[in-house]
Protein backbone atom coordinates (compact mmCIF):
# COMPACT_ATOMS: atom_id res chain seq x y z
CA UNK A 1 0.00 0.00 0.00
CA UNK A 2 0.92 3.62 -0.29
CA UNK A 3 3.36 4.73 2.40
CA UNK A 4 3.17 7.54 4.91
CA UNK A 5 5.50 10.33 3.86
CA UNK A 6 8.14 12.11 5.95
CA UNK A 7 8.91 15.60 4.70
CA UNK A 8 11.67 17.94 5.90
CA UNK A 9 11.08 21.63 5.25
CA UNK A 10 14.00 23.91 4.36
CA UNK A 11 13.63 27.63 5.00
CA UNK A 12 15.74 29.42 2.42
CA UNK A 13 16.78 33.05 2.75
CA UNK A 14 19.22 34.84 0.45
CA UNK A 15 20.00 31.50 -1.16
CA UNK A 16 21.01 29.89 2.15
CA UNK A 17 19.20 27.55 4.52
CA UNK A 18 18.23 29.24 7.76
CA UNK A 19 18.62 27.14 10.91
CA UNK A 20 21.10 24.76 9.31
CA UNK A 21 23.21 23.00 11.90
CA UNK A 22 25.96 20.47 12.18
CA UNK A 23 25.47 17.49 9.90
CA UNK A 24 27.86 14.66 9.44
CA UNK A 25 28.89 14.27 5.80
CA UNK A 26 27.56 17.70 4.90
CA UNK A 27 30.31 20.25 4.47
CA UNK A 28 28.11 23.27 4.09
CA UNK A 29 24.92 22.93 6.10
CA UNK A 30 23.50 26.20 4.93
CA UNK A 31 23.77 25.19 1.29
CA UNK A 32 20.29 24.14 0.14
CA UNK A 33 21.88 21.94 -2.50
CA UNK A 34 24.00 20.01 0.00
CA UNK A 35 21.26 19.73 2.61
CA UNK A 36 18.64 18.63 0.08
CA UNK A 37 20.99 15.90 -1.16
CA UNK A 38 21.62 14.80 2.41
CA UNK A 39 17.90 14.52 3.17
CA UNK A 40 17.22 12.79 -0.11
CA UNK A 41 19.90 10.19 0.66
CA UNK A 42 18.77 9.55 4.23
CA UNK A 43 15.24 8.65 3.19
CA UNK A 44 13.13 11.81 3.07
CA UNK A 45 10.13 11.15 0.84
CA UNK A 46 9.76 14.69 -0.36
CA UNK A 47 11.27 18.09 0.27
CA UNK A 48 9.65 21.44 0.89
CA UNK A 49 11.57 24.59 0.03
CA UNK A 50 10.26 27.68 1.66
CA UNK A 51 11.40 31.03 0.30
CA UNK A 52 11.50 33.48 3.19
CA UNK A 53 13.29 36.20 1.23
CA UNK A 54 11.48 39.37 0.37
CA UNK A 55 12.96 41.52 -2.38
CA UNK A 56 12.89 40.81 -6.09
CA UNK A 57 16.65 40.21 -6.31
CA UNK A 58 16.44 37.68 -3.53
CA UNK A 59 13.65 36.00 -5.44
CA UNK A 60 15.83 35.45 -8.50
CA UNK A 61 18.60 34.23 -6.23
CA UNK A 62 16.10 31.79 -4.78
CA UNK A 63 15.11 30.46 -8.18
CA UNK A 64 18.79 30.03 -9.11
CA UNK A 65 19.41 27.96 -6.01
CA UNK A 66 16.15 26.08 -6.54
CA UNK A 67 17.25 25.12 -10.07
CA UNK A 68 20.60 23.96 -8.83
CA UNK A 69 19.01 21.84 -6.10
CA UNK A 70 16.32 20.37 -8.34
CA UNK A 71 18.99 19.25 -10.80
CA UNK A 72 20.52 16.89 -8.26
CA UNK A 73 17.56 15.78 -6.12
CA UNK A 74 15.23 13.18 -7.60
CA UNK A 75 12.39 13.14 -5.11
CA UNK A 76 9.32 15.39 -5.24
CA UNK A 77 10.02 19.01 -4.45
CA UNK A 78 7.39 21.44 -3.18
CA UNK A 79 8.14 25.14 -3.23
CA UNK A 80 6.38 27.82 -1.21
CA UNK A 81 6.79 31.36 0.02
CA UNK A 82 5.78 34.49 -1.84
CA UNK A 83 3.53 32.68 -4.32
CA UNK A 84 0.96 35.33 -5.25
CA UNK A 85 0.26 34.87 -8.95
CA UNK A 86 0.26 32.18 -11.63
CA UNK A 87 3.49 33.78 -12.85
CA UNK A 88 5.05 32.79 -9.55
CA UNK A 89 3.86 29.22 -10.21
CA UNK A 90 5.43 29.36 -13.65
CA UNK A 91 8.70 30.73 -12.29
CA UNK A 92 9.27 27.95 -9.73
CA UNK A 93 7.90 25.12 -11.89
CA UNK A 94 10.42 26.01 -14.59
CA UNK A 95 13.15 25.69 -11.96
CA UNK A 96 12.20 22.12 -11.17
CA UNK A 97 9.47 22.37 -8.52
CA UNK A 98 6.86 19.61 -8.76
CA UNK A 99 4.28 21.22 -6.53
CA UNK A 100 3.71 24.79 -5.45
CA UNK A 101 2.45 25.70 -2.03
CA UNK A 102 0.25 28.77 -1.57
CA UNK A 103 -0.77 30.44 1.65
CA UNK A 104 -1.18 34.23 1.93
CA UNK A 105 -1.39 34.46 -1.87
CA UNK A 106 -4.57 32.39 -1.85
CA UNK A 107 -6.04 34.53 0.91
CA UNK A 108 -5.34 37.74 -1.03
CA UNK A 109 -6.47 36.32 -4.35
CA UNK A 110 -9.26 33.75 -3.96
CA UNK A 111 -9.00 32.80 -7.67
CA UNK A 112 -5.33 31.84 -7.49
CA UNK A 113 -5.91 28.20 -6.57
CA UNK A 114 -8.52 27.77 -9.29
CA UNK A 115 -6.42 29.43 -11.99
CA UNK A 116 -3.27 27.52 -11.08
CA UNK A 117 -5.10 24.18 -10.92
CA UNK A 118 -6.57 24.80 -14.39
CA UNK A 119 -3.14 25.58 -15.80
CA UNK A 120 -0.94 23.05 -14.04
CA UNK A 121 -3.32 20.40 -12.65
CA UNK A 122 -4.65 19.83 -9.14
CA UNK A 123 -1.67 17.65 -8.22
CA UNK A 124 0.55 20.71 -8.53
CA UNK A 125 -1.35 23.00 -6.16
CA UNK A 126 -0.82 22.65 -2.42
CA UNK A 127 -2.82 24.81 -0.04
CA UNK A 128 -0.82 25.57 3.07
CA UNK A 129 -2.81 26.93 5.98
CA UNK A 130 -1.56 28.43 9.25
CA UNK A 131 -4.38 27.86 11.70
CA UNK A 132 -4.93 28.90 15.30
CA UNK A 133 -7.83 28.64 17.72
CA UNK A 134 -9.47 31.98 18.47
CA UNK A 135 -12.31 31.79 21.01
CA UNK A 136 -12.77 28.12 20.17
CA UNK A 137 -12.90 28.69 16.42
CA UNK A 138 -10.21 27.52 13.97
CA UNK A 139 -9.07 30.70 12.24
CA UNK A 140 -6.74 31.14 9.26
CA UNK A 141 -3.73 33.40 9.81
CA UNK A 142 -1.83 35.16 7.03
CA UNK A 143 1.73 36.44 6.59
CA UNK A 144 3.53 33.56 8.24
CA UNK A 145 1.02 33.27 11.05
CA UNK A 146 1.25 36.91 12.13
CA UNK A 147 -2.06 38.34 10.92
CA UNK A 148 -5.49 36.99 11.83
CA UNK A 149 -8.00 36.83 8.97
CA UNK A 150 -11.79 36.58 9.00
CA UNK A 151 -11.61 33.09 7.57
CA UNK A 152 -12.86 30.04 9.44
CA UNK A 153 -10.21 27.44 8.65
CA UNK A 154 -12.11 24.25 7.86
CA UNK A 155 -14.56 25.85 5.44
CA UNK A 156 -11.76 27.85 3.84
CA UNK A 157 -9.56 24.78 3.31
CA UNK A 158 -12.55 22.91 1.90
CA UNK A 159 -13.21 25.77 -0.51
CA UNK A 160 -9.59 25.70 -1.69
CA UNK A 161 -9.84 21.96 -2.32
CA UNK A 162 -13.12 22.45 -4.20
CA UNK A 163 -11.30 25.05 -6.30
CA UNK A 164 -8.61 22.55 -7.22
CA UNK A 165 -5.99 22.29 -4.47
CA UNK A 166 -4.66 18.73 -4.61
CA UNK A 167 -3.05 18.61 -1.19
CA UNK A 168 -3.34 20.37 2.16
CA UNK A 169 -0.52 21.27 4.54
CA UNK A 170 -2.06 22.06 7.90
CA UNK A 171 0.22 23.98 10.20
CA UNK A 172 -1.21 24.41 13.68
CA UNK A 173 0.09 27.63 15.19
CA UNK A 174 -1.17 26.36 18.57
CA UNK A 175 1.21 23.39 18.59
CA UNK A 176 4.00 24.81 16.41
CA UNK A 177 7.29 24.94 18.28
CA UNK A 178 5.81 23.36 21.41
CA UNK A 179 7.22 19.92 20.50
CA UNK A 180 4.51 18.02 22.37
CA UNK A 181 2.93 16.39 19.37
CA UNK A 182 0.84 17.27 16.33
CA UNK A 183 -2.54 18.98 16.67
CA UNK A 184 -4.65 15.85 16.31
CA UNK A 185 -7.98 17.60 16.93
CA UNK A 186 -7.37 20.18 14.22
CA UNK A 187 -6.01 17.58 11.79
CA UNK A 188 -8.99 15.33 12.35
CA UNK A 189 -11.36 18.18 11.53
CA UNK A 190 -9.53 18.85 8.25
CA UNK A 191 -9.28 15.16 7.30
CA UNK A 192 -13.03 14.81 7.75
CA UNK A 193 -13.71 17.82 5.53
CA UNK A 194 -11.55 17.02 2.49
CA UNK A 195 -10.68 13.95 0.43
CA UNK A 196 -7.22 15.02 -0.78
CA UNK A 197 -3.96 14.17 1.01
CA UNK A 198 -3.39 16.03 4.29
CA UNK A 199 0.12 16.80 5.53
CA UNK A 200 0.51 17.44 9.25
CA UNK A 201 2.81 20.24 10.36
CA UNK A 202 3.58 21.84 13.69
CA UNK A 203 4.30 20.22 17.02
CA UNK A 204 6.51 17.22 16.33
CA UNK A 205 9.25 16.88 18.94
CA UNK A 206 10.10 13.19 18.91
CA UNK A 207 9.59 9.92 17.05
CA UNK A 208 6.57 8.96 19.19
CA UNK A 209 4.73 12.04 17.99
CA UNK A 210 4.78 10.69 14.42
CA UNK A 211 3.71 7.22 15.58
CA UNK A 212 0.79 8.75 17.48
CA UNK A 213 -0.11 10.88 14.46
CA UNK A 214 -0.39 7.99 12.01
CA UNK A 215 -1.92 5.55 14.53
CA UNK A 216 -4.64 7.89 15.76
CA UNK A 217 -5.32 9.57 12.42
CA UNK A 218 -4.80 6.99 9.66
CA UNK A 219 -6.22 9.50 7.17
CA UNK A 220 -3.19 11.78 7.55
CA UNK A 221 -0.78 11.13 4.67
CA UNK A 222 2.43 12.79 5.75
CA UNK A 223 4.29 14.48 8.57
CA UNK A 224 6.29 17.62 7.94
CA UNK A 225 8.87 19.18 10.23
CA UNK A 226 11.87 21.48 10.07
CA UNK A 227 14.10 22.11 13.08
CA UNK A 228 13.80 18.66 14.69
CA UNK A 229 15.26 17.21 11.50
CA UNK A 230 17.81 20.00 11.06
CA UNK A 231 18.98 19.70 14.66
CA UNK A 232 18.94 15.90 14.43
CA UNK A 233 16.58 15.55 17.37
CA UNK A 234 14.84 13.12 15.05
CA UNK A 235 16.77 11.26 12.36
CA UNK A 236 14.65 10.34 9.39
CA UNK A 237 16.02 6.84 8.90
CA UNK A 238 15.52 5.96 12.56
CA UNK A 239 12.05 7.54 12.52
CA UNK A 240 11.03 5.41 9.55
CA UNK A 241 12.39 2.24 11.13
CA UNK A 242 10.33 2.93 14.25
CA UNK A 243 7.23 3.65 12.19
CA UNK A 244 7.67 0.34 10.39
CA UNK A 245 8.04 -1.50 13.72
CA UNK A 246 4.68 -0.01 14.62
CA UNK A 247 3.12 -1.42 11.43
CA UNK A 248 2.98 1.94 9.71
CA UNK A 249 4.00 1.50 6.09
CA UNK A 250 6.99 3.60 5.08
CA UNK A 251 9.58 3.55 2.31
CA UNK A 252 12.88 2.27 3.67
CA UNK B 1 21.29 10.07 -26.91
CA UNK B 2 17.88 10.18 -25.24
CA UNK B 3 15.15 12.00 -27.16
CA UNK B 4 12.42 13.50 -24.98
CA UNK B 5 9.28 14.33 -26.94
CA UNK B 6 8.17 17.92 -26.41
CA UNK B 7 4.48 18.22 -27.22
CA UNK B 8 3.59 20.91 -24.72
CA UNK B 9 2.53 18.56 -21.95
CA UNK B 10 4.18 18.62 -18.55
CA UNK B 11 7.36 19.73 -16.93
CA UNK B 12 10.49 18.26 -18.48
CA UNK B 13 13.00 19.72 -16.01
CA UNK B 14 13.35 16.61 -13.81
CA UNK B 15 13.50 14.20 -16.73
CA UNK B 16 16.29 16.19 -18.34
CA UNK B 17 18.15 16.40 -15.01
CA UNK B 18 17.75 12.67 -14.36
CA UNK B 19 19.31 11.67 -17.66
CA UNK B 20 22.01 14.31 -17.22
CA UNK B 21 22.81 12.83 -13.79
CA UNK B 22 23.14 9.42 -15.46
CA UNK B 23 25.59 10.89 -17.93
CA UNK B 24 23.28 10.51 -20.93
CA UNK B 25 23.01 13.11 -23.64
CA UNK B 26 19.50 14.47 -23.97
CA UNK B 27 17.60 16.31 -26.68
CA UNK B 28 14.14 17.74 -26.12
CA UNK B 29 12.36 18.07 -29.43
CA UNK B 30 9.15 18.06 -31.40
CA UNK B 31 10.95 17.74 -34.75
CA UNK B 32 9.66 14.65 -36.61
CA UNK B 33 13.00 14.05 -38.37
CA UNK B 34 14.92 14.12 -35.10
CA UNK B 35 12.40 11.74 -33.53
CA UNK B 36 12.49 9.34 -36.48
CA UNK B 37 16.26 9.08 -36.21
CA UNK B 38 16.24 8.81 -32.39
CA UNK B 39 17.76 5.78 -30.72
CA UNK B 40 15.80 6.06 -27.44
CA UNK B 41 12.55 7.94 -26.98
CA UNK B 42 10.83 9.23 -23.84
CA UNK B 43 7.17 10.21 -24.09
CA UNK B 44 6.39 12.31 -21.00
CA UNK B 45 3.04 13.73 -19.94
CA UNK B 46 1.14 15.31 -17.09
CA UNK B 47 -2.46 16.51 -17.27
CA UNK B 48 -5.56 15.34 -19.11
CA UNK B 49 -5.63 12.57 -21.72
CA UNK B 50 -7.84 14.43 -24.19
CA UNK B 51 -5.56 17.46 -24.32
CA UNK B 52 -2.42 15.33 -24.69
CA UNK B 53 -4.01 13.14 -27.35
CA UNK B 54 -5.12 16.21 -29.31
CA UNK B 55 -1.64 17.70 -29.12
CA UNK B 56 0.05 14.52 -30.38
CA UNK B 57 -2.44 14.33 -33.23
CA UNK B 58 -2.30 18.03 -34.14
CA UNK B 59 1.50 17.91 -34.41
CA UNK B 60 1.47 14.66 -36.38
CA UNK B 61 3.72 13.16 -33.74
CA UNK B 62 1.26 10.29 -33.25
CA UNK B 63 2.14 8.88 -36.68
CA UNK B 64 5.85 9.55 -36.12
CA UNK B 65 5.80 7.61 -32.84
CA UNK B 66 3.96 4.71 -34.46
CA UNK B 67 6.70 4.50 -37.12
CA UNK B 68 9.39 4.58 -34.44
CA UNK B 69 7.69 1.78 -32.50
CA UNK B 70 7.36 -0.29 -35.66
CA UNK B 71 11.01 -0.05 -36.55
CA UNK B 72 12.04 -1.14 -33.07
CA UNK B 73 13.19 2.09 -31.40
CA UNK B 74 12.91 1.70 -27.61
CA UNK B 75 10.16 4.05 -26.38
CA UNK B 76 9.24 4.74 -22.76
CA UNK B 77 6.00 6.50 -21.85
CA UNK B 78 5.85 8.04 -18.38
CA UNK B 79 2.65 8.71 -16.40
CA UNK B 80 0.20 10.22 -18.88
CA UNK B 81 2.79 9.38 -21.54
CA UNK B 82 2.36 5.72 -20.61
CA UNK B 83 -1.41 6.01 -20.83
CA UNK B 84 -1.03 7.48 -24.34
CA UNK B 85 0.54 4.18 -25.50
CA UNK B 86 -2.78 2.32 -25.15
CA UNK B 87 -5.73 2.01 -27.56
CA UNK B 88 -8.03 4.38 -25.72
CA UNK B 89 -8.84 6.19 -22.49
CA UNK B 90 -12.14 6.78 -20.73
CA UNK B 91 -10.95 9.95 -18.96
CA UNK B 92 -13.85 12.42 -19.34
CA UNK B 93 -15.19 10.66 -22.42
CA UNK B 94 -13.55 8.19 -24.77
CA UNK B 95 -10.41 9.19 -26.65
CA UNK B 96 -7.97 7.31 -28.82
CA UNK B 97 -4.39 6.75 -27.77
CA UNK B 98 -1.48 5.60 -29.91
CA UNK B 99 -2.52 1.95 -29.88
CA UNK B 100 1.04 0.72 -29.44
CA UNK B 101 -0.03 -1.51 -26.54
CA UNK B 102 -3.35 -3.36 -26.32
CA UNK B 103 -5.52 -2.11 -23.50
CA UNK B 104 -7.42 0.89 -22.20
CA UNK B 105 -7.21 3.53 -19.50
CA UNK B 106 -9.92 3.80 -16.85
CA UNK B 107 -10.56 5.67 -13.58
CA UNK B 108 -9.00 4.05 -10.51
CA UNK B 109 -12.15 4.93 -8.55
CA UNK B 110 -13.91 2.10 -10.44
CA UNK B 111 -11.73 -0.51 -8.75
CA UNK B 112 -10.45 0.84 -5.43
CA UNK B 113 -12.34 1.05 -2.10
CA UNK B 114 -14.27 4.29 -1.64
CA UNK B 115 -12.29 5.36 1.44
CA UNK B 116 -9.00 5.65 -0.47
CA UNK B 117 -7.98 9.06 -1.74
CA UNK B 118 -7.88 9.99 -5.41
CA UNK B 119 -5.43 10.71 -6.97
CA UNK B 120 -3.05 8.17 -5.54
CA UNK B 121 -0.20 10.48 -4.50
CA UNK B 122 2.95 9.09 -2.94
CA UNK B 123 5.36 6.19 -2.73
CA UNK B 124 4.10 2.68 -3.34
CA UNK B 125 5.81 -0.67 -3.83
CA UNK B 126 6.30 -2.39 -7.18
CA UNK B 127 5.02 -5.92 -7.45
CA UNK B 128 7.05 -7.23 -10.35
CA UNK B 129 5.08 -9.66 -12.52
CA UNK B 130 7.50 -10.31 -15.36
CA UNK B 131 11.16 -9.78 -15.97
CA UNK B 132 11.94 -6.80 -18.12
CA UNK B 133 15.14 -5.08 -19.25
CA UNK B 134 14.03 -1.92 -17.38
CA UNK B 135 13.99 -3.84 -14.08
CA UNK B 136 17.60 -4.96 -14.49
CA UNK B 137 18.83 -2.84 -11.57
CA UNK B 138 15.85 -2.95 -9.18
CA UNK B 139 14.14 -5.60 -7.07
CA UNK B 140 10.61 -6.64 -6.25
CA UNK B 141 9.08 -4.41 -3.56
CA UNK B 142 11.11 -1.33 -4.39
CA UNK B 143 9.20 1.91 -3.88
CA UNK B 144 8.39 4.43 -6.63
CA UNK B 145 6.46 7.71 -6.68
CA UNK B 146 2.93 7.83 -8.14
CA UNK B 147 0.55 10.68 -8.95
CA UNK B 148 -2.47 9.43 -10.89
CA UNK B 149 -6.25 9.07 -11.00
CA UNK B 150 -6.43 6.71 -14.01
CA UNK B 151 -4.79 3.36 -14.72
CA UNK B 152 -4.28 0.95 -17.61
CA UNK B 153 -6.46 -2.16 -17.71
CA UNK B 154 -7.31 -5.07 -20.03
CA UNK B 155 -3.62 -5.20 -20.82
CA UNK B 156 -2.62 -8.43 -19.01
CA UNK B 157 -0.18 -9.47 -21.72
CA UNK B 158 1.97 -6.38 -21.32
CA UNK B 159 1.84 -5.81 -17.53
CA UNK B 160 5.30 -6.21 -16.01
CA UNK B 161 4.54 -4.68 -12.58
CA UNK B 162 1.52 -3.70 -10.52
CA UNK B 163 1.14 -1.71 -7.33
CA UNK B 164 -1.40 -2.28 -4.57
CA UNK B 165 -3.70 0.68 -3.88
CA UNK B 166 -6.71 -1.18 -2.50
CA UNK B 167 -6.54 -3.14 -5.76
CA UNK B 168 -3.65 -4.17 -7.99
CA UNK B 169 -3.11 -1.30 -10.42
CA UNK B 170 -0.92 -1.44 -13.53
CA UNK B 171 2.40 0.19 -12.61
CA UNK B 172 4.59 -0.70 -15.60
CA UNK B 173 4.10 -2.30 -19.00
CA UNK B 174 6.20 -3.61 -21.85
CA UNK B 175 5.29 -4.81 -25.31
CA UNK B 176 8.38 -5.58 -27.37
CA UNK B 177 10.38 -2.31 -27.59
CA UNK B 178 7.61 -0.15 -26.05
CA UNK B 179 7.74 0.46 -22.28
CA UNK B 180 5.53 2.41 -19.92
CA UNK B 181 5.72 3.54 -16.29
CA UNK B 182 2.62 4.87 -14.53
CA UNK B 183 4.90 6.21 -11.78
CA UNK B 184 7.52 8.94 -12.17
CA UNK B 185 10.99 7.34 -12.35
CA UNK B 186 12.49 10.84 -12.44
CA UNK B 187 10.95 11.48 -8.98
CA UNK B 188 11.55 8.04 -7.49
CA UNK B 189 15.00 8.56 -6.04
CA UNK B 190 17.72 5.99 -6.72
CA UNK B 191 15.25 3.30 -7.73
CA UNK B 192 13.86 5.58 -10.42
CA UNK B 193 17.31 6.49 -11.68
CA UNK B 194 18.18 2.81 -11.92
CA UNK B 195 15.09 2.20 -14.06
CA UNK B 196 16.11 5.03 -16.38
CA UNK B 197 19.69 3.71 -16.50
CA UNK B 198 18.36 0.29 -17.53
CA UNK B 199 16.25 1.95 -20.24
CA UNK B 200 19.33 3.75 -21.56
CA UNK B 201 20.96 0.35 -21.90
CA UNK B 202 17.86 -1.43 -23.25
Amino acid sequence: MITKRIIPCLDVKNGRVVKGVNFKNVNDVSSPVELAKYYSECGADELVFYDISASVEERSLFTDILCETAKSVFIPLTVGGGINTVNDFDRVLKCGADKVSVNSGAIKNPNLVYEAAKLYGNQCVVISADVKRVNGVFKVFAKGGRVETDLEAISWIKRCVDNGAGEVVLNSIDTDGVKKGFDLEMLDAVCNAVSVPVIASGGAGKIEDFIELFKKLPKVDAGLAASIFHFKEVEIKKLKEELRKNNIEVRL
Amino acid sequence: MITIIDYGVGNLFSLKSSFAALGAEVQVTSDPEAILSATKIILPGVGAFEDASNKLHATGLDEVLKKCAEKGTPIMGICLGMQMLFDKSYENGCFNGLGLIKGEVRAIKEVIPADLKIPQIGWNALDIKKESPIFKYIKNGDYVYFVHSYYATNCDESVIATTNYGAPLTAAVQYKNVYGCQFHPEKSGDVGLRILKAFIEA
